[in-house]
């Protein structure tokens, strides 16, 4: 190269430096379309529906931003809310993470102050998509951090698409993870710089990044155990150098003191044993420090061993004692349930089942692992394989953030969105790696002379150089071949993404879709229907008691008291409710008044076929209940460990007050084409109890679909007669579970004193409907509905047989002319 | 032409309140009463106690049970107060009254005397169960008792007994004592023992039965000794006031007019106490007496005035109510020194007696507990004989504001102390790291 002339090596600078901008406009024109791409990928929610807020979490999420734009920043940091929990209340500004609210309303002050006329609700709809662009830029300048640029851009691309991610950042997905994702990246990427420049300005950088992220998540315990845990196989694989010592410690530092000013953190982060790892690695590095120092100044070797030996020891007893001490005298708390969770699986089904009850708490199945990841769960391995042949601080890095993030994505469903970045950037080191060394060989042949000038990659350039050796011919066509898979593949992951946006992660799931039988779009649109007539339709400081899940909803668009809501910090609450919907209907009033409720909301699905109602939710209500009250048993609403709600369900679940609030008036209904009334489409049976009457409580409202219906809780009788019994209805000729002392004592059936109204039968004009006399109504009068009809079948069976009539319809029609309300037919057993 | 019609606007707006004061919370006591009877004859042999009703005020309106004309309400208002129902063997009334019409009524707050009898209607023993008693099951039974029957000329089967077994209560039955047994005759009840509401006023005594005089006594009789009821009366849960007997003779001229001897007792009174125990009693059902109200209820932090919207943990607050009895014709005071305050969340947290400042003013002053949450005032009074006061205002407790504790506690002066000889320490160090060479 040194022969050539003067001006051609000028007119080749000028060339170079007209490709590298070029380049540079390239990138910048990709990443500009990345950025655009992740924003409107995730707006298929907006246009398929409405923008609107989504599911549950995002609701309450929305309503604090509402707060804290009306009332400013102190009332929201000292808000107590008495709406929620009643009667114990919650004090919101100390149980939250602010990040999300903060950083909305700042969006939003901003564009007001651009003199923008939005409502807040847009900007909460639109915060998710933005910071997912903001992540994508993140993410190409973390890849340029940890391989080169091309790695950086794809993983720009992968980020913005990649469905693992967009689940949770969809427009109207208004939750603390939205804007999680971008920090838990950012701080990732400046403590990797941090490291790699050594630099002061990068890790205090980090410590911000890292104290936003609290502000945001509680996912930031992933940030303070895994960089620890980095710095540790660093300090164990002989990496430890002053670079990572300046980085380490002043993120620590400075990110812990921030971290503690986030009221929800506060001295938890000093205490509280998820963050014990950090701090003993601070020590730690401490003793790496001083050890430097030392062998510095010691010359001797030998001695130098048994100082180290000596220190290591003392180091790790006195670390090893200040735990231990801090465990006992109960200083430092023990870890937490979902801590306890996330690193045992099975630990939450025998120990929490309230956390083991919320569906994106289950171990992940391998199909999701498909359906979030597609190919890069592919190229995740080849990822890593790239990564060790390169090792650095970074790429170590990257593969310990993808190794422990994959293993929290298989114990949890929604840490797959924490795996998300981690398995771009890797898949993006494979795919650009790839990709390179095959447009290396590609141009290899044809500029062979110029192969040397262009400074590659040094270790998969040689490699590629020993493969141009061996097999000169067919490699120009397997290269071809091979991008042109590469491609394929990476259009299909392309395609899949955006089907998997458009088809399942962008339904609001405030608002359900169906297909109708001609194709066309059905919207049931229940709940909003239920929240609004809550609103307008009961008293300001009304109670309404649901299963957990609707709390937040109910808060936010129904403006209306809750007993629990979504954030599950009083399990004992949570318990009690859940004993209420488990009990019978007597025992439960006495829970519903004394926790003032005024009306109950159940969510159900037996019209529409919607299954995520709370009849199949109720086994955990059931479980989250015995866990306090173990007068609630599963085992009383399992037949044979079997989950029914037809008539071979166990009676306890035919008379519990959930069964009967989700089937009050079901048994009348017409659901489907050729079945029968009272046929459950959620379940596929038919309803065993279709009798249900409500004493205590009446319907007050159920929304078109009966997605949502709403029970109001009736004042104590005023006169308080008799205790009227509530019928258990059951078909006569099954086997009562105790015996037929359902009723106890009250009943005086008399079988051979009923041989009156046998008489009558016998007689009795059914056309006509003669009204049997008063001697035989005077018997049954004390009879409940049941135990007149159990008494009359007694009656039949005990001493007639020359009496062929209709039983069902005779018995049906003597009793209702006794003034006996009778729903059922009732049928004599055998 | 003209002053003629400011006469009638005058006229009518003068009368306009008279017409209106229907039964209202500010006079509670009844008006417009509607007497439904088997037949008009018991307007002449009841007259005295009619009398005594229409000489307090009360507007009778007498209908025989059966009038198709009858109906309690016209365009949803009621069109009275309260009901009267001396038919014992109605069968089906007429108009658009029945059972459930007369719940209702009741349930809407108005007040019910109910008088049976001896071969009692099945329609009467329904609104009797609606009321929570239950009349002995046998038509034809009767309270009989051997040893305190009334002496008579004729020795007779025992039917008509003299009891004196009252309730112990001035605010139903009056201050004054009531001396003379009360005679009665019809048949018994029995008061379901899980039902709160129902009081026995009148108790026949240990050695009563219900039986038929007629037959011979075959089966043990279901209802004896002092479980059986005569009179009985009802607060149901609005304050609407029920009395249930199964006599309907006991409010008969010939009763209230006739003496009384009680079997084994030597003092023979000149007159029955029915008069005054049935009229005592009426005044009871129809408000003039024990009808409490709770008004102005107030509270505030100490030395303010205002009701704030919420507290916060440990203020001192002020509480006060007052609380006023119906004498029949304005609103009295009410002393008692029992009237207690819970400030109340799942379980009371403050529990206090008020003090009262015997012109119906009942106040006290507490901290509020370092609990926060939504608690409640609440005032249950509940005594016998007196209508059921419930006062319950719910008012959240916050915590502190981050503001509200106090800055600078003496028990941190080390850390404080620790802080800044930490930051002069590393700034002194520094320097002399820097310059000292």
């Amino acid at each position: 190269m040194a022969t050539m002339p003067a001006s051609a090596s000028d007119l080749l600078k000028s060339f170079k430096l007209k490709t590298k901008q070029q380049e540079l406009l390239i990138r910048v024109s990709i990443l500009c379309l990345v950025y655009i791409l992740a924003f409107i990928t995730r707006l298929f929610s907006v246009l398929r529906y409405e923008s609107m807020i989504h599911e549950f979490d995002p609701y309450f999420n929305y309503r604090t931003t509402l707060y804290l734009t009306e009332n400013g920043f102190y009332d929201f940091w000292n808000w107590f809310d008495y709406e929620s929990w009643y009667p114990l209340g919650r004090i919101v500004g100390g149980t939250l993470y602010p990040g999300l609210m903060v950083t909305a309303v700042l969006i939003y002050r901003i564009l007001r102050f651009l003199r923008f006329a939005v409502h807040i609700r847009e900007v909460c709809v639109l915060t998710a998509p933005f910071f997912a662009s903001n992540t994508t830029l993140v993410a190409y300048f973390f890849g340029k951090e940890i391989w080169d640029s091309g790695a950086g851009l794809v993983a720009a691309i992968l980020i913005a698409i990649c469905p693992g991610y967009i689940s949770r950042s969809v427009a109207g997905s208004y939750d603390n993870e939205g804007v999680a994702i971008f920090a838990l990246l950012f701080t990732f990427y400046v403590f990797v710089k941090a490291v790699n420049t050594g630099s002061l300005a990068w890790s205090l950088a980090s410590a911000f990044g890292y104290f936003y992220m609290v502000s945001a998540w509680g996912g930031y315990v992933f940030i303070i155990n895994l960089i620890p845990l980095y710095v540790l196989v660093l300090l164990i694989t002989g990496r430890y150098s002053m670079r990572l010592y300046v980085a380490y410690n002043c993120m620590y530092i400075l990110g812990m003191l921030l971290a503690m000013q986030i009221r929800f953190v506060g001295f938890q982060h000093v205490q509280s044993g998820e963050h014990m790892a950090v701090m003993g690695v601070f020590f730690l590095m401490q003793v790496f420090y001083f050890l430097d120092w030392v062998k510095h100044m010691l010359s001797d070797t030998k001695l130098f061993q048994a100082f180290l030996r000596i220190t290591v020891t003392c180091a790790v007893a006195v670390g090893g004692i200040a735990l231990g001490l801090g465990m006992v005298s109960g200083y430092i708390s023990p870890w937490t349930g979902r801590f306890y969770s996330l690193l045992d699986p099975t630990y939450a089904k025998d120990h929490i089942p309230i956390i083991a009850s919320v569906s994106e708490h289950q171990p992940t199945a391998w199909s999701s692992f498909m359906f979030d990841f597609h190919i890069l769960l592919f190229l995740f391995p080849a990822g890593l394989y790239f990564c060790f042949k390169r090792l650095s601080d970074a790429t170590i890095f990257i593969v310990m953030y993808g190794l422990t993030s994959m293993y929290f994505a298989g114990v949890m469903v929604r840490l797959i969105l924490v795996a998300t970045p981690a398995v771009c950037l890797i898949s993006a080191i494979a795919v650009s790696a790839t990709v390179k060394n095959l447009t290396v060989l590609l141009r290899s042949k044809n500029k062979v002379v110029q192969t040397g000038s262009t400074k590659g990659s040094g270790g998969s350039k040689s490699s590629s150089k020993a493969l141009l050796d061996q097999s000169q011919p067919f490699q120009k066509n397997g290269a071809i071949a091979l991008l042109f898979g590469a491609f394929y593949l990476l259009s299909r992951y392309a395609t899949h993404c955006t089907w998997v946006t458009s088809e399942a992660y962008s339904s609001p799931s405030i608002v359900l879709a169906a297909r109708g039988a001609h194709g066309n779009r059905v919207i049931f649109d229940d709940y909003r229907e239920a929240y609004f007539w809550l609103r307008q339709n009961t008293p300001q400081d009304a109670k309404v008691m649901s299963w957990w899940d609707y709390g937040y909803q109910i808060t936010a668009m129904g403006n209306r008291t809750v007993i629990v809501d979504n954030n599950t910090w009083n399990n004992t609450h949570i318990a009690t409710v859940g004993r209420a919907m488990s009990s019978y209907e007597d025992e439960a009033i006495e829970i519903i008044r004394s926790l003032d409720v005024d009306y109950v909301l159940v969510v159900f699905g037996g019209v529409t076929g919607y299954s995520s109602d709370d009849i199949n939710k109720f086994l955990w209500m059931v479980r989250i209940g015995g866990g306090v009250f173990p007068v609630i048993k599963e085992p009383d609403y399992l037949v044979n460990g079997e989950y029914r709600v037809d008539k071979g369900a166990a009676p306890k679940m035919l008379n519990c007050l959930m069964y009967k609030l989700c089937y009050y008036r079901f048994g009348e209904m017409l659901t489907e084409y050729g079945k029968p009334p009272g046929y459950d489409r959620a379940r596929g049976v038919e309803i065993g109890n279709k009798d249900v009457k409500l004493e205590h409580l009446e319907e007050a409202f159920t929304t078109s679909n009966w997605i949502v219906r709403i029970y109001r809780v009736k004042p104590p009788n005023n006169r308080c007669p008799h205790n009227v019994e509530t019928p258990v209805v059951t078909h006569l000729g099954d086997v009562f579970p105790n015996g037929s002392n359902i009723h106890g004592q009250s009943g005086t059936c008399n079988p051979q004193n009923l041989g009156v109204c046998l008489d009558l039968l016998g007689l009795v004009d059914v056309n006509l409907g003669n009204a049997p006399t008063k001697p035989c109504c005077s018997l049954i009068e004390g009879l409940v509905d049941l135990e007149g009809a159990v008494c009359l079948c007694t009656a039949v069976r005990a001493n007639v047989l020359g009496i062929h009539i209709n039983l069902s319809i005779s018995l049906s029609l003597l009793l209702r002319n006794c003034e006996r309300k009778v729903a059922t037919e009732y049928i004599c057993g055998p | 032409m003209g002053k003629l019609w400011l006469i009638c606007i005058a006229s009518i707006s003068i009368l306009l309140p008279f017409l209106c004061n229907a039964f209202s919370p500010e006079t509670p006591t009844d008006r417009r009463v509607l007497v439904l009877l088997d037949d008009f004859a018991i307007m002449s042999s009841h007259s005295l106690y009619f009398n005594a009703l229409k000489s307090r005020g009360f507007d009778l309106e007498f209908k025989l049970a059966d009038d198709p004309k009858i109906a309690l309400q016209r365009y949803g208002q009621y069109l009275y107060d309260a009901l009267i129902l001396f038919c014992p063997s109605v069968e089906r009334f007429g108009g658009s009254i029945d059972v459930a019409a007369i719940v209702n009524f009741v349930d809407s707050g108005h007040d019910l005397i109910v008088a049976a009898d001896v071969n009692a209607s099945d329609l009467i023993r329904e609104v009797g169960t609606e009321c929570g008693v239950d009349f002995d099951e046998d038509p034809s039974a009767m309270v009989i008792d051997h040893i305190g029957y009334a002496v008579s000329g004729t020795e007779g089967d025992h039917t008509l007994i003299a009891s004196d077994d009252f309730i112990k209560s001035d605010v139903i039955l009056g201050g004054k004592k009531i001396e003379a047994p009360i005679l009665f005759r019809g048949i018994g009840h029995a008061v379901s023992p899980a039902n709160s509401l129902v009081l026995k006023v009148l108790s026949a005594s240990p050695s009563a039965y219900s039986a038929n005089p007629k037959s011979k006594l075959s089966t043990p009789p279901p209802l004896t000794g002092s479980a059986i009821s005569l009179v009985s009366i009802v607060q149901a849960r609005n304050n609407a006031r029920l009395l249930i007997t199964g006599s309907l003779s006991m409010f008969s001229n010939r009763f209230f007019r006739s003496g009384v001897q009680k079997a084994g007792s030597q003092t023979k009174h000149e007159k029955s106490g029915n008069e005054q125990f049935l009229t005592e009693i009426s005044k009871w059902i129809f408000h003039e007496r024990g009808h409490l109200k709770a008004v102005n209820v107030k509270h505030h932090r100490v030395g303010e005035t205002d009701e704030p919207a919420l507290y916060r943990i440990n203020d001192e607050l002020e509480y006060a109510v007052e609380i006023y009895e119906w004498s029949g014709t304005s609103w009295e005071p009410y002393v008692a020194n029992d009237v207690q305050l819970q400030f109340y969340m799942m379980s009371p947290y403050v529990l206090k007696t008020l003090s009262s400042d015997k012109k119906g003013l009942y106040s006290t002053s507490f901290k509020v507990p370092d609990v926060y949450g939504v608690f409640q005032f609440k005032v249950e009074h509940q005594k016998l004989g007196y209508t059921s006061l419930s006062l319950s205002k719910q008012i959240p407790v916050r915590p502190y504001r981050h503001n509200e504790y106090e800055r600078f506690i003496p028990a941190a002066y080390p850390y404080y102390g620790a802080a800044f000889s930490m930051m002069a320490g590393f700034f002194i160090f520094s320097f002399a790291h820097l310059y000292s060479k």
